[in-house]
């Protein structure tokens, strides 16, 4: 088969890091390659290199077996590279027509013709099964219906070489499925996709190619066909990993966390939380499982004081908590890790041990009265960074500078550094390798079974199946089913998360609501 | 091998190794801002016709050149670091302080109050209280807006500038003819003079340099203690970086929004008290001082560090005290130095602006560019 890209000994270097270390990457015409490694592995970088926003030290690229010099993502778009952001690059307010014409707008006479331009992009999306309304606003669509628009952007400007940036992270199942179907039609008409992704899942359910990096070489090269999830997992970390959590049978004991009836705001005024009941025993974990924006970030932010309780109650170890500030609550003995370790979790121009005591800096033996005693903070930091084996260059370094995995360990030893009865987790490993997943994983359980009640929230539904005791599901701001882990299958839960209840047959419900 | 032993010997030379490298390179940008806006204010003098030796020679002989001349400099730079101060905390707690000016009206209007209308107190009762009166005052025009901006959540900024236009023109009412505080013996709309007993004395007489340089630097340790040294400061800090998080983690960012601005206001009004209480002893209407904008430029230039504070304040002080001689020297206007204040500004602003603009992080940050940050998160 004829190549549509070939990178011949890519390598990037950064002050002090080797980012890229004579990387070659292959693309067939028509192939779905995946690129698999951890967070820092490289890929970005080489995509970005490809995509014209680095130049790289050494190296050649070919585009159609001519070598081609791609100096700016203008040049890459030119030359029939398209890409698709994690972070979409589309403009609210405006109508997915004209976020697609966006620099290339159809005019008569000097003014803009939308109804052209939306015929045409009707027109256009349909060819690839890629339907979409093009007189949609944008914020009006729902994540699924977003990609779709910026998938729709790239082909239009002429890619016949796609990539997509860990395209799956915002998505439910039933979409993945549907992303993955698109992309292979896409492929079945001669484009060439590079999947960029670090779930091992979907690399068997769509990927004709895998090339894994690690360390920014490439560890090898392979096919879902002679692969197994675990020799991946292997390739990408450099060591055998436990992919499935081991954990013994819960021993519960008392309800720590109940919650009656909860109804909760979100930023524009609507019920986001609408009449939530739950309890969290000692002991156990309490999964949510959910696609994400059904409510779960508000759900967690009235439990721990950051988002004010429009009804109902919550009751911490019989406390009544609804309108406790985020102080008395954490003073209750509750550790939270934020859904957003930057907005929330971290001050990223703060030492790692300032940041390490983020929630305890006012009490002995950080502070006496109000003076702080800073060698006590530093000498905590040591403590913790040794055994959260955070890896940095000292205590001293500022948050920022971290990668994603070491900030999230930087938070769960923090949250878990003081004595706590009631653990709330919310995506705690979202964009984490699997080194740094296992890892936060096993602490979870460890809480667990040293009798702290968990509440689980993730939009992962392998996280929430592997860990949790008990699983809910919600959907727009209810709960919509529950049953114990054990009676849950996958299948059971997508439909739940996608708001179908069956109405017969299945474990679900009555008991936790 | 050294860490370890550093270790053993319980001395953390790491994180002054750290803490310091970090300066060195903190300063680099506002060095090279400095040394740009000099060279091309060297350009400008050049190209309209005037000596550039000539100039900066006189720019810096009549800044530094003489005793009067240094202590003249250290005058200005007195007020410099006071508004400097107030302006770099409330940097540090994520508040655009734009109130210095009105701050240090109040300072100026409470103080000038205590120092001609209490009678019959020692001096060592009478200028303390004045100076503590004059930074209520500032202390008071800081809170509301502070308060405003908890309460309300209006922005501090539009509050800042309406309470420094209602600072300006209160004061012209109060001491013009026939306003409360005018003095009717004097000819010209000013106020009583102070007492003896409430003057700040000059440090070196016969130069006007007074004991407010005292406070200056008492206060730049003062806000240097409270930022790294205590738990209000970890607090407002860690508001002005990541007020979220504050949030998360149990502080209350209003009530350090309050706070912050009350103690900048306390710092711009020590400002304020100090020019009347040292050099004025009166407060005329025709009090103009410009010292609250500077500041800004100052606390810009300090990275809204409290210990650079005071070298920025000199160099501000530096430009505007050597002005004079520099257009007697070569003949240029005086408005140069307008035009090399403004240059540094740019520049050290620009970087800011850039930096925030793109999340580029200090250098010790090495990590990819993150240019897709979309709206989506």
């Amino acid at each position: 088969m004829a190549l549509a890209l070939e990178m011949k000994g890519i390598t990037k270097r950064f002050p002090g890091v080797l980012a890229n270390d004579h990387i070659s990457f292959q693309l067939e015409k028509g192939e779905i390659h995946c690129l698999l490694g951890e967070n820092g592995a490289g890929k970005t970088t080489l995509m970005n290199i490809l995509y014209g926003l680095y130049r790289p030290d050494e190296g050649q690229i070919f585009l159609d077996s001519r070598e081609a010099h791609i100096r700016s993502p203008h040049d890459a778009i030119a030359q029939g590279i398209g890409m698709v952001h994690q972070h979409f690059m589309l403009i609210p307010v405006m109508t997915v027509a004209e976020n697609v014409i966006l620099g290339m707008e159809i005019t008569h006479r000097g003014v803009l013709d939308r109804s052209e331009a939306a015929r045409r992009i009707r027109e256009f999306s349909h060819q690839y099964g890629l339907d979409v309304d093009p007189t949609a606003y944008v914020k009006d669509l729902p994540v699924g219906l977003q990609q779709r628009g910026e998938i729709v952007k790239a082909l239009y400007r002429g890619a016949d070489v796609l990539i997509l940036d860990e395209p799956t992270a915002v998505l439910t199942p039933q979409e993945s499925e549907e992303l993955f179907r698109i992309m292979r039609s896409l492929a079945g008409q001669g484009k060439s996709i590079i999947f960029i992704t670090h779930k091992l899942k979907e690399v068997f359910a769509v990927a004709d190619r895998i090339t894994v990096l690690r360390d920014g070489r490439v560890a090898g090269v392979t096919t879902p066909k002679e692969a197994t999830e675990a020799r991946l997992a292997a390739m990408m970390v450099g060591r055998e990993v436990i992919l499935s959590v081991e954990k013994k049978p819960a021993q519960m004991g008392d309800v720590v966390l109940k919650v009656e009836d909860l109804q909760v705001r979100d930023d524009r005024g609507y019920m986001a939380v609408d009449g939530i009941s739950l309890e969290v025993h000692a002991g156990g974990i309490l999964g949510i499982a959910g696609v994400q924006g059904n409510g779960q970030t508000e759900l967690v932010e009235a439990l721990t004081g950051l988002r004010p309780v429009a009804g109902g109650k919550v009751v911490i170890l019989g406390d009544d908590v609804t309108a406790d500030r985020p102080r008395e609550i954490i003073e209750q003995g509750v550790a939270h890790i934020p859904e957003d370790r930057h907005k929330h979790g971290l001050v990223l121009s703060f030492p790692l041990a300032d940041n390490l005591v983020l929630s305890t800096y006012y009490r002995p033996p950080f502070a006496y009265g109000v003076a702080i005693n800073n060698d006590a903070i530093d000498e905590n930091g040591r403590r913790l960074i040794a055994e959260f084996d955070v890896r940095t260059p000292s205590v001293y370094s500022l948050a920022g500078t971290l990668s994603g995995g070491n900030q999230q360990k930087l938070i769960v030893a923090r949250e878990f550094s003081r004595p706590i009865k009631l653990l709330i987790a919310a995506q705690p490993t979202r964009g984490l390798d699997v080194g740094s997943t296992e890892f936060i994983h096993q602490r979870l359980v460890q809480r667990r079974d040293a009798g702290c009640a968990v509440l689980l929230v993730s939009v992962e539904l392998d996280e929430i199946m592997s860990l949790s005791d008990r699983i809910a599901v919600i959907y727009r701001g209810k709960i919509i089913g529950s049953m114990p882990a054990d009676k849950a299958t996958p299948e059971m839960l997508g439909l739940l998360m996608a708001g179908i209840k069956e109405t017969e047959g299945s474990a679900g419900d009555r008991s936790d609501r | 091998m050294t860490a370890e032993a550093g270790k053993h010997r319980g001395i953390p030379w790491r994180k002054w190794v750290a803490a310091w490298s970090q300066r060195v390179s903190d300063l680099a940008i506002p060095f090279l801002a400095v040394f740009t806006a000099l060279a091309i204010g060297a350009v400008v003098i050049w190209a309209s016709g005037a000596s550039v030796p000539k100039a900066y020679q006189g720019l810096f002989e009549g800044a530094l050149g003489s005793p009067r001349g240094i202590a003249e400099t250290l005058v200005i730079a007195t007020p410099y670091t006071l508004a400097g101060l107030a302006v770099a905390l409330g940097f540090r707690c994520g508040l655009f302080n734009i109130g210095a000016e009105g701050q240090f009206y109040l300072g100026a209007l409470f103080a000038v109050w205590v120092g001609y209308s209490v009678k019959g107190l020692p001096i060592f009762v009478h200028l303390p209280l004045a100076i503590l009166v004059g930074a209520l005052g500032g202390a008071l025009w800081g809170a509301i807006p502070g308060f405003l901006k908890a309460r309300l959540g209006t922005h501090e900024v539009i509050n800042t500038i309406m309470m420094n236009y209602i600072a300006v023109l209160m004061v012209d009412w109060l001491v013009n003819r026939k306003g409360p505080m005018w003095d009717s013996t004097s000819t010209v709309p000013r106020t009583p003079y102070i007492l003896p007993t409430a003057t700040l004395p000059q440090l070196v007489p016969p130069y006007r340099l007074h004991a407010g340089l005292l406070i200056a630097i008492a206060a730049v340790f003062v806000v240097y203690w409270l930022l790294w040294k205590t738990t209000l400061g970890f607090e407002i800090r860690a508001v002005g970086a990541n007020p979220s998080a504050a949030k998360y983690a149990g502080m209350s960012v209003t009530r350090n929004f309050v706070l912050a601005m009350t103690f900048s206001g306390v710092l711009a009004g020590l400002a304020g008290a100090g020019e009347v209480l040292g050099l004025n002893r009166t407060l005329p209407a025709a009090f103009v001082s410009g010292y609250g904008f500077d500041s800004i430029a100052i606390a810009l230039l300090a990275k809204s560090h409290p210990l650079f504070v005071p070298f920025a304040a000199i160099l501000w002080a530096i430009l505007r005290n050597g002005a004079g001689l520099m257009q007697i020297r070569a003949g240029i206007s005086v408005d140069l130095i307008s035009i090399v204040q403004a240059l540094v500004i740019a520049f050290v602003a620009a970087d800011e602006i850039i930096r925030w603009l793109y999340r580029i992080g200090k250098k010790e940050e090495i990590k990819e560019v993150v240019f897709t940050r979309g709206w989506g998160r």
